[in-house]
């Protein structure tokens, strides 16, 4: 668990090291910012029609958290191209290759050090709704429920993106291709709004059939053991795909 | 002499596809040699460096280091294991401090100890007034020590080099291989090289391989500096029949060529002249020369050469 500990820290560290987690903070803080203002400014304009059942945590949560979700969609693999493309590229995979450590572990400390950004992101999204908080009644479960769906895709994002990262040696083939799959996967919705034998499961796979529901608050655990099984599966996977590199 | 060998590898045999890199390597290591691996390019040096350090699979055989089998039980053997590949596995975003520090702590190095170590490694490569300065910042030489730092923290029993000195200018050659001599009279070293004089200067034993085969194991002094005498034959004899006065051993080279190796002060060559008339062996070439590590790599790896064991 050490090593996990040691290697999480250290990808970290190069995260926030590098320009690029600053940049793509600055530019998805300003587009949610923009984005947060428009839903409350639409709020204001229509707050007549808004009851007991709407509020604005729904147009927080609808609006804002689900503007971010493609966001990330599209920043996510920027983030995750490195993380195994790039130490292949300049050769400092081998460091972590002939060091007494395993692949799960590697695997493992790197994907934690991703989560800290994940955690970072998820943080500043948490922060905005929050300076409502002495002026407005929020519903904060809700806003938890979205938060936690937020980071829970963004998390799966991060593990495919990783997966992906893995199989290359070029960050920008691992960043059109993790995005590729994103897309993909998000998209497995599609042909199943037609009525044909495959669509519950088609609806069921789809990233995004998952994240409606907690993103309006509904908190159903299928859903989080949806987005932990996602991510699990990608892990193990990238584990096979660096033991196949030795071999 | 098994009980003090800390690296031993069976047979090492690597196969790309029907292509094959690394044939039946086998080695010992024993505490406090520096072994000097020789080879054109591309005769298989890398994959067996990669092969000794767990970061390729063989084909088959096995590394043992200090008995524990890095097939079976990787994470126990890296442990005593440190390696520098040919391009130092550097990040050029992190301080050398920062660096050593993340290197000391995948090595299992508790939090304690680990400014203790890194402070130790940086003395030993003369880092220390690099601290907390960026390593792509750094100079190809420096960032070749911080390489070679990153290899010796955790004071490991078996250090593997491949090409430490590749790309460095003559002074920092010399340095890094002063550093070498230092760092193999408590550690045992394994180099990489294809510049002959580096081998001589800093190695006690050196093996050559040619197209993944071993054909050369021996200890320097044992070889080197001493008369030889080149023979070559048209109607090649039997090797016992060249055993004349003063022949401590013979070499059968490729192309009917033998190597006689001489005691002080002893010659031959008359008696070979006369062996070589009466028995019709039809002597073509003759000379007596003083043997470098050159002449020995350049006649091993130009011809189909033949595994010569060692005294």
């Amino acid at each position: 668990m050490n090593a996990v500990w040691t290697i999480a820290r250290h990808e970290a560290r190069r995260i926030f090291v590098s320009p690029l987690a600053w940049a793509v903070l600055a530019v998805t803080q300003v587009i949610f910012g923009w984005v947060y203002i428009g839903m409350l400014m639409q709020y204001l304009q229509n707050y007549q029609t808004a009851d007991q059942y709407t509020g604005v945590s729904d147009f927080i949560g609808g609006g804002l958290y689900g503007t971010a979700t493609i966001v990330l969609l599209l920043v996510m693999p920027l983030m995750t191209m490195r993380l195994f493309a790039e130490e292949r590229k300049s050769n400092t995979l081998t460091l972590l290759f002939s060091a007494p450590v395993s692949l799960t572990q590697i695997v493992l400390g790197k994907f934690f050090g991703l989560l800290s950004f994940v955690g970072a992101l998820v943080l500043l999204l948490a922060a905005m709704p929050a300076a409502l908080l002495p002026a407005v009644n929020l519903d904060l479960g809700r806003l938890g429920a979205g938060l936690l769906g937020l980071f829970l895709i963004t998390m799966s994002f991060g593990a495919a993106g990783m997966f992906i990262s893995s199989l290359t040696r070029e960050p920008t083939i691992a960043a059109i291709g993790s995005f590729g799959l994103l897309l993909l996967v998000w998209l497995l919705r599609m042909p199943a709004q037609f009525d044909n034998g495959f669509k519950s499961v088609l609806e069921y796979l789809s990233l995004i059939s998952h994240y409606q529901d907690l993103i309006s608050g509904l908190f159903h655990s299928s859903d989080v053991v949806y987005y932990l099984l996602f991510t699990a599966l990608f892990l193990w996977l990238t584990v096979l795909r660096l033991d196949i590199e030795r071999n | 002499m098994d009980s003090d060998s800390l690296i031993e590898a069976r047979g090492l045999t690597r196969r790309y596809g029907p292509n094959l890199a690394v044939g039946d390597l086998n080695l010992t290591l024993r505490k406090g040699e520096v072994l000097g691996l020789l080879g054109p390019n591309g005769a298989g040096k890398s994959t067996s460096m990669k092969m000794l350090t767990g970061n390729l699979a063989p084909t088959s055989g096995d590394v043992l280091i200090r008995g524990i089998s890095l097939r079976e039980s990787p994470q126990l053997a890296k442990r005593h294991l440190g390696y520098l590949p040919e391009q130092p596995p550097v990040y050029p975003e992190l301080t050398v401090d920062e660096y050593l520090g993340f290197c000391a702590g995948l090595h299992g190095i508790g939090k304690k100890q680990r400014a203790e170590a890194v402070a130790d490694a940086k003395r030993d490569c003369g880092l220390t007034h690099m601290s907390s300065r960026l390593i792509g910042n750094l100079s190809k030489g420096y960032q070749q020590r911080v390489g070679l730092a990153q290899a010796i923290i955790h004071r490991p029993d078996v250090i593997v080099l491949d090409e430490p000195t590749v790309g460095l200018d003559p002074i920092q050659i010399r340095e890094i291989r002063s550093l070498i001599a230092e760092l193999g009279k408590n550690h045992s070293v394994i180099l990489s090289s294809h510049i002959l004089p580096e081998i001589q200067a800093v190695c006690g034993r050196v093996m050559i391989i040619n197209a993944g085969r071993l054909v050369y194991d021996a200890h320097i002094d044992a070889h080197l500096g001493k008369k030889g005498l080149v023979a070559q034959f048209a109607n090649a004899p039997a090797a016992s029949e060249l055993q004349f006065t003063g022949v401590q051993k013979v070499d059968i080279g490729p192309a009917g060529r033998f190597l006689l190796e001489l005691a002080d002060g002893a010659d031959p060559r008359a008696e070979l002249v006369n062996a070589a008339v009466q028995r019709g062996w039809g002597l073509l070439e003759l000379r007596l020369e003083t043997r470098t590590l050159e002449e020995i790599f350049v006649e091993l790896t130009s011809g189909d050469a033949t595994l010569r064991e060692a005294a």
